[in-house]
């Protein structure tokens, strides 16, 4: 944010990568290491040593002798060791197999016909100026093509080349067969003319073939590999260094070998020992070789494991970083909050600041704030002087004396308090609603708070749910946050153009029990209720004058719509008659509003729920814009709460019980089911029982039983809806969609049905049979998981295991299913994430490739659509006509 | 009634400027009703403004955002899937596992099935429907012997044919014995239900083969077709299959080739080009999704859909694809197999041109979407002037 300021915007514009010479190497070194070991007797850094002061500082308060600066400054420096002989890089070492086998070892030349070779040279220089990508697929087929028997350039004959992973060539001589040393590969890579490079797909400049053979190891500076000290005062040195002494060892005794003149045998040993340490200094999970462990077995943790996988520097350094400004911990409900808002504990309030800038308007403020200091809460916690300098006001006794002294241009880091923005965010973060932007209400006790309207996005609940909190640091930051992420701004899901945020659970049962017909209130009750929705205005005329004044629940609800809001639709306890009676619905489940008025219907989950497009919701969020629908939110909601609260809303367990006639009825319905079902055992048994086109006899049979069965279960449910009076707590929120199904409360009160595992009757467990309880064979109902209690009832030992088998499945099924559609997500979102609409409406890649001419075919954004719908023409048409 | 003349005469103005389908839905709209020319105007006017107010903004995040769209109702899949007694008759890969399968662009689907429709002439009756889904079944013999043995003393196969499926597959002996002529293996003759080859073959590795040959020679079908089944659709039958082969299919008298079904998309990527793929995948992709009883709107499906088949190829969503391609090495490096691009990259010489998101926010840089992607500077004044 400084940096904007003073115009020195410096970006980077790209990066180039290549294989570092032997030259850049030596020319970056600051130091050659030539001793194995780190720290002498004292715990000074031996000089040639791998903690060579030169490398960088490492401990506190020195200067870099290298850079003259401080540790943290200081970005560490460069060594190197001269290997006394040379190595192959593993991670080359494919392509140099691919190299040796298409050159002559004799003058490099790549062993193509002469004509051959003019034309790939053609086909490469057209390439390169038009299609570069193509270069590489161009040089693949090169390197098969070619296999001449003799070079023709020096007529030398070719002998056939071995690869032995992972870093061993052998030639195949007619005297035998001989093991190329690295220094020979090396010295035929270099024979390859740069433009004979270019046509197996290397950049002469970049990567010359034989820089893929180590003659000097660069040594990375300590930052990269820096030790621990532990309380014991052992010093414990990273897993790099490790693997560098053991280098450098090797590399010193291979020399002092060679100067000695040792045999060729003991040189040929070091060598290869030599090889094996830089190839697990590269990798450490390199096939074909035992891995480099450490003294206690675990094995190392070398360049390749640093950057690779989940927990890898890509992954868990550079895509994504741990930040500072942040907090977390626990959720709780408080319907008391705005949408827009999240309660902050006070403690963490304290801890998490936002730099403010002292200017004349605050500077008053500011001042009380320093005074107050990092442990009263509107308080600060630190002060940057415009020279850079940061004052901790956490030490000072005098902090009045530093509140006096607070000028324009210092920036006072202030604790967060109400009406700060911050992001907050729940893990798995699926879509954009998992980070959303909230206003700061700092409350006591140590969750934060949310209002339930929320919970959908997130995917919270309370059962011990934590989230994290964000508090942005710069004004641009905050602008973005404001506009773009507040939450009544994501009140649309871009998923399927409709409200994600919206009412769930009790706010729906209390809006159907307030809107219901037969719901009238006192004068009394009516403005405890308004005032609790935070209602100011004067009370309507009440709809009943006589004898007593009463006021119907959809005339408060009416107060808080839109005045012009004109809606039809339908409620979610609409029975679907088979002939609409709309207006005059017995259930008034047919809502009309007009012109503001709650006409008739009730307010249920299709009006009002989370997730519900083509809704009153809806409607309010798209044609009154987000305020409103926060307001409403904010306001109407709490009024259903308020209702809800002061009726009492409960299910007792009588409440599942039902009249002796319909149980009566549900144990026939299941008899008669059982009965079938024996009758089909016997049609089959007889062999009367007719395939099902391409199916077998038994899946047949297995079919028509659950068929047979389900319908039994569905009946028993029927009837039981049929007999539990209108007044159930269950009913109702099955019927307004607040919490549970009618299936649900079917299990509750008749019949929990059929277990099922992977789609089919539970088959498992014993030969023959689910459990010894049964005769072996035996087709029936009960020993195939059917239950024939309901929960009420209690199921039997049996009943209980087998619906426990059908619980563990739907376990089993979430868990390994999660990790399948995670992956999923991983891959489209990388795969995607790099498209954008263009200021001409297309869709495009960042190099300019158009994936589409015109986004969606119509340009319209689906989170602006009308469930997808371009333009809701029908209410425009509506809309003109009425006026 | 309003004039049509008038509508016409309003909408023409808006050619281009909307949508054809929202103007075509205006028409039919506005002829319903019985209002003055002023009334029409301000509708259509309304339309329009209302349409140009949802218009995506220049720098969305589509992308993202289509991904997430369909990647974060995959959980909920997950908790949803719901089994109930089967009223199909095959089984058809359904849910997150086909979802992955067609983002993945697999060659194949792991269960193949087509629905073929057939022409006027063959669509009412099922005797005539029948005899289409025979041209269809591919039958071998495996398919109507009831075994086949090796007389090792006379070195000779005995194939026992089931008559009674035979007559039901419309297959005759003749038939049987013209194509194991066409193996040339040695003499034919029949005895009974009972066919037997006379041949030279001794050693057991050859018979073996030889019998293998024998068990999967064509009788009749399309290649691939495993089974077949007929339907009643309302007043028409139709062929299901298990197996797929358009290219084969196709060939088949008697089938409607305009009304051809199957869920194989690399098949009609290679028999009826590129966009019908593309309109494939969008066509599987949102089947599964509304099974599930989600709601995701059409256009994430079809970004998906578009930038899988925009080169002209089906490119799979993952490493073997899409993020394979990408001209970042950072953005690559970052995804899947991290050190074989960096060292690839080095070879090479490339340069990654920083274009991306996933490399921006690695080099620490604003990313190229949404408000990161104004290139405007502004030139502060200079100090001290």
């Amino acid at each position: 944010m400084i940096m904007s300021l003073e115009g020195l915007i410096k970006s980077i514009g790209s990066i180039k990568f290549e294989i570092l010479s032997p030259d850049t190497i030596r020319k970056m070194s600051v130091a050659n290491i030539v001793t194995a070991d780190t720290y002498d007797e004292d715990g000074l850094p031996i000089d040639g040593g791998l903690m060579d002061r030169r490398l960088g500082t490492i401990e506190p308060g020195q200067k870099c002798q290298t850079c003259g600066n401080r540790i943290g400054q200081c970005p560490g420096h460069f060594g190197h060791i001269e290997l006394a002989r040379p190595v192959i890089h593993a991670g080359f070492a494919k392509l140099i197999y691919l190299i040796l086998k298409t050159t002559c070892w004799n003058c490099g030349r790549i062993l193509l016909s002469k004509e051959d070779y003019e034309k790939y040279r053609r086909l490469m220089e057209k390439y390169k100026q038009k299609w570069p990508q193509l270069r590489y697929k161009l040089a693949e087929r090169i390197i098969k093509k070619a296999k001449l028997q003799k070079c023709p350039y020096c007529d030398k004959e070719q002998y056939k080349i071995k690869f032995e992973k992972p870093t061993t060539y052998y030639e195949e001589r007619p005297e035998g067969t001989i093991k190329l040393t690295p220094s020979e590969v090396r010295a035929r890579l270099e024979r390859i003319p740069d433009e004979d490079v270019e046509l197996l797909g290397l950049d002469p400049k970049s990567a010359r073939p034989e820089w893929m053979v180590l003659t000097v190891l660069p040594v990375p500076p300590p930052v990269v590999r820096p030790s621990i000290t532990l309380e014991t005062g052992i010093r414990s040195e990273d897993d790099l260094t490790h693997k560098l002494v053991d280098i450098i060892r090797i590399n010193e005794r291979l020399k002092e070998n060679i100067n000695a003149g040792a045999p060729q045998l003991i040189i040929e040993d070091l060598w290869e020992l030599l090889q094996y340490h830089v190839t697990t200094y590269f990798n450490n999970e390199t096939s074909g070789i035992p891995p480099a462990r450490h003294r206690s077995g675990r094995p190392l943790r070398t360049l390749t494991q640093r950057l690779k996988g989940k927990e890898g520097r890509f992954r868990s350094n550079l895509s994504g970083k741990r930040v500072d400004f942040s907090a977390r911990t626990v959720i709780s409900p408080d319907p008391f909050l705005s949408i827009n808002e999240v309660g902050v504990p006070i403690e963490i309030a304290k801890v998490l600041t936002i730099p403010e800038r002292v200017t004349k308007m605050n500077i008053e403020e500011m001042r009380r704030l320093v005074e107050n200091g990092p442990d009263v809460h509107p308080g600060a916690n630190y002060i940057i002087r415009p020279d850079g300098r940061r004052i901790d006001l956490r030490f000072p006794k005098d902090r009045k004396a530093i509140a006096n002294s607070l000028d324009v241009g210092y920036i006072v880091e202030r604790h967060i308090r109400d009406g700060d923005i911050v992001l907050f965010n729940r893990q798995p973060s699926l879509h954009r609603m998992s980070i959303m932007a909230h206003k700061v209400r700092v409350l006591p006790y140590k969750t934060f708070r949310l209002n339930l309207c929320v919970c959908p996005p997130y995917n919270a609940d309370f059962d011990g749910d934590e989230m994290n909190l964000h508090v942005p640091q710069s004004e641009e930051a905050r602008a973005e946050a404001l506009i773009l992420m507040l939450v009544q701004e994501q009140i649309l899901s871009p998923r399927y153009g409709g409200p994600i945020i919206g009412a769930i659970q009790d706010y729906i049962t209390g809006a159907y029990l307030l809107t219901k017909k037969d719901t009238l209130l006192t004068r009394e009750e009516a403005s405890q209720l308004l005032i609790a929705a935070g209602y100011e205005g004067d009370l309507p005329p009440p709809a009943i004058k006589e004898p007593k004044e009463l006021w119907t629940g959809k005339q408060l609800v009416s107060l808080f719509l839109p005045k012009d809001l004109n809606y039809t639709g339908k409620a979610s306890i609409c029975n679907k008659c088979d002939v609409c009676k709309k207006e005059q619905c017995p259930y008034d489940a047919y809502v009309v509003i007009r012109n503001g008025v709650l006409i008739s219907g009730v307010l249920d989950k299709k009006s009002i729920g989370a997730g519900q497009p083509e809704s009153l919701l809806h409607r309010i969020v798209k044609d009154y814009g987000t305020d409103v629908a926060r307001e409403f939110m904010d306001k109407a909601f709490r009024l259903f709460l308020a209702y809800i609260d002061s009726r009492g809303f409960s299910l007792g367990i009588d409440e599942e019980e039902l009249p002796k006639e319909a149980k009566e009825m549900i144990r026939e319905v299941i008899r008669e089911a059982e009965e079938n079902t024996m009758k089909l055992i016997e049609m089959y048994n007889e062999g009367l029982l007719e395939c099902l086109p391409g199916r077998t006899l038994e899946e047949t049979l297995e079919t028509k039983i659950m068929q047979v069965l389900e319908d039994a279960r569905e009946k028993a449910g029927e009837i039981a809806s049929k007999y539990l009076k209108s007044s159930n707590s269950a009913l109702i929120m099955a019927k307004t969609g607040a919490r549970g199904s009618l299936m649900n409360l079917a299990h509750m009160v008749a019949c929990v049905g059929q277990q099922s595992i992977r789609g089919e009757r539970v088959t498992r467990g014993y030969l023959n049979r689910t459990l010894p309880h049964f005769k072996p064979g035996d087709l029936g109902a009960k020993a195939h998981g059917f239950v024939y209690s309901s929960y009420k009832d209690r199921l039997n030992p049996v009943e209980f295991f087998f619906h426990a088998m059908g619980g563990r499945e739907g376990l089993v099924d979430t868990a390994v299913r999660t990790s399948q559609s995670g992956y999923m997500q991983r891959r489209l979102i990388n795969a995607l994430q790099d498209l954008r609409v263009e200021y001409d409406g297309t869709v495009r890649l960042p190099n300019g490739s158009i994936v589409q001419f015109k986004y969606g075919d119509d340009g319209v954004d689906p989170s602006k659509s009308y469930h997808g719908k371009t333009v809701n023409v029908d209410k425009i048409i509506e809309e003109v006509l009425n006026k | 009634m309003a004039d049509e003349k008038i509508i016409n005469k309003l909408l023409e103005n808006y050619e281009g400027l909307m949508p054809k389908s929202l103007i075509e839905e205006l028409r039919s709209k506005l002829s319903k009703i019985d209002v003055d020319e002023e009334k029409l105007r301000k509708i259509i006017e309304k339309v329009y403004k209302e349409y140009v107010d949802a218009l995506v903004e220049p720098g969305e995040a589509v992308g993202t955002v289509a991904a997430q769209s369909i990647g974060e109702p995959g959980t909920q899949m997950t908790l949803r899937t719901f089994h109930y007694a089967g009223v199909r008759e095959f089984n058809v890969t359904l849910g997150l596992p086909r979802l992955i399968e067609i983002v993945d662009a697999k060659k194949t689907p792991s269960t193949p099935t087509m629905i073929i429709r057939l022409d006027e002439e063959h669509k009412y009756s099922l005797e005539k429907a029948k005899e289409v889904a025979s041209r269809i079944e591919r039958i071998t013999i495996e398919n109507i012997a009831k075994s086949i043995e090796y007389d090792m003393i006379n070195s000779s196969f005995i194939i026992e044919i089931d008559e009674e499926v035979a007559k039901d597959k419309g297959i005759t002996k003749e038939h049987i014995i013209k194509v194991l002529e066409k193996l040339k293996i040695g003499n034919i003759s029949v005895e009974g239900n009972k066919i037997i080859i006379s041949c030279n073959v001794i050693s057991p590795e050859k018979m073996k083969k030889l019998r293998e040959k024998i068990l999967n020679l064509k009788l009749k079908g399309v290649k691939g077709i495993k089974r077949v089944l007929i339907q009643k659709e309302g007043n028409e039958y139709v062929i299901y299959t298990d197996g797929s082969n358009l290219a084969g299919v196709l060939r088949v008298k008697g089938i409607d080739p305009y009304r051809v079904y199957t869920n194989n998309i690399f098949e009609i990527a290679e028999v009826l080009g590129i966009e019908a793929a593309r309109a494939a995948i969008i066509r599987e992709a949102y089947k599964v999704l509304e099974q599930q009883g989600l709601d995701v709107d059409l256009r994430h499906i079809m970004l998906v859909a578009d930038l899988m088949t925009a080169t002209g190829r089906i490119r799979q969503i993952g490493r073997h694809g899409i993020s394979g391609e990408k001209s970042s090495i950072l953005a690559r490096a970052a995804f899947e197999v991290t050190v074989k691009h960096l060292l690839e990259a080095a070879v090479r010489g490339e340069e990654d041109p920083l274009e991306g998101v996933a490399e921006n926010v690695i080099v620490g840089q604003t990313i190229p979407l949404g408000t990161g992607m104004v290139e405007l500077y502004m030139r502060f004044p200079q100090r001290g002037k």
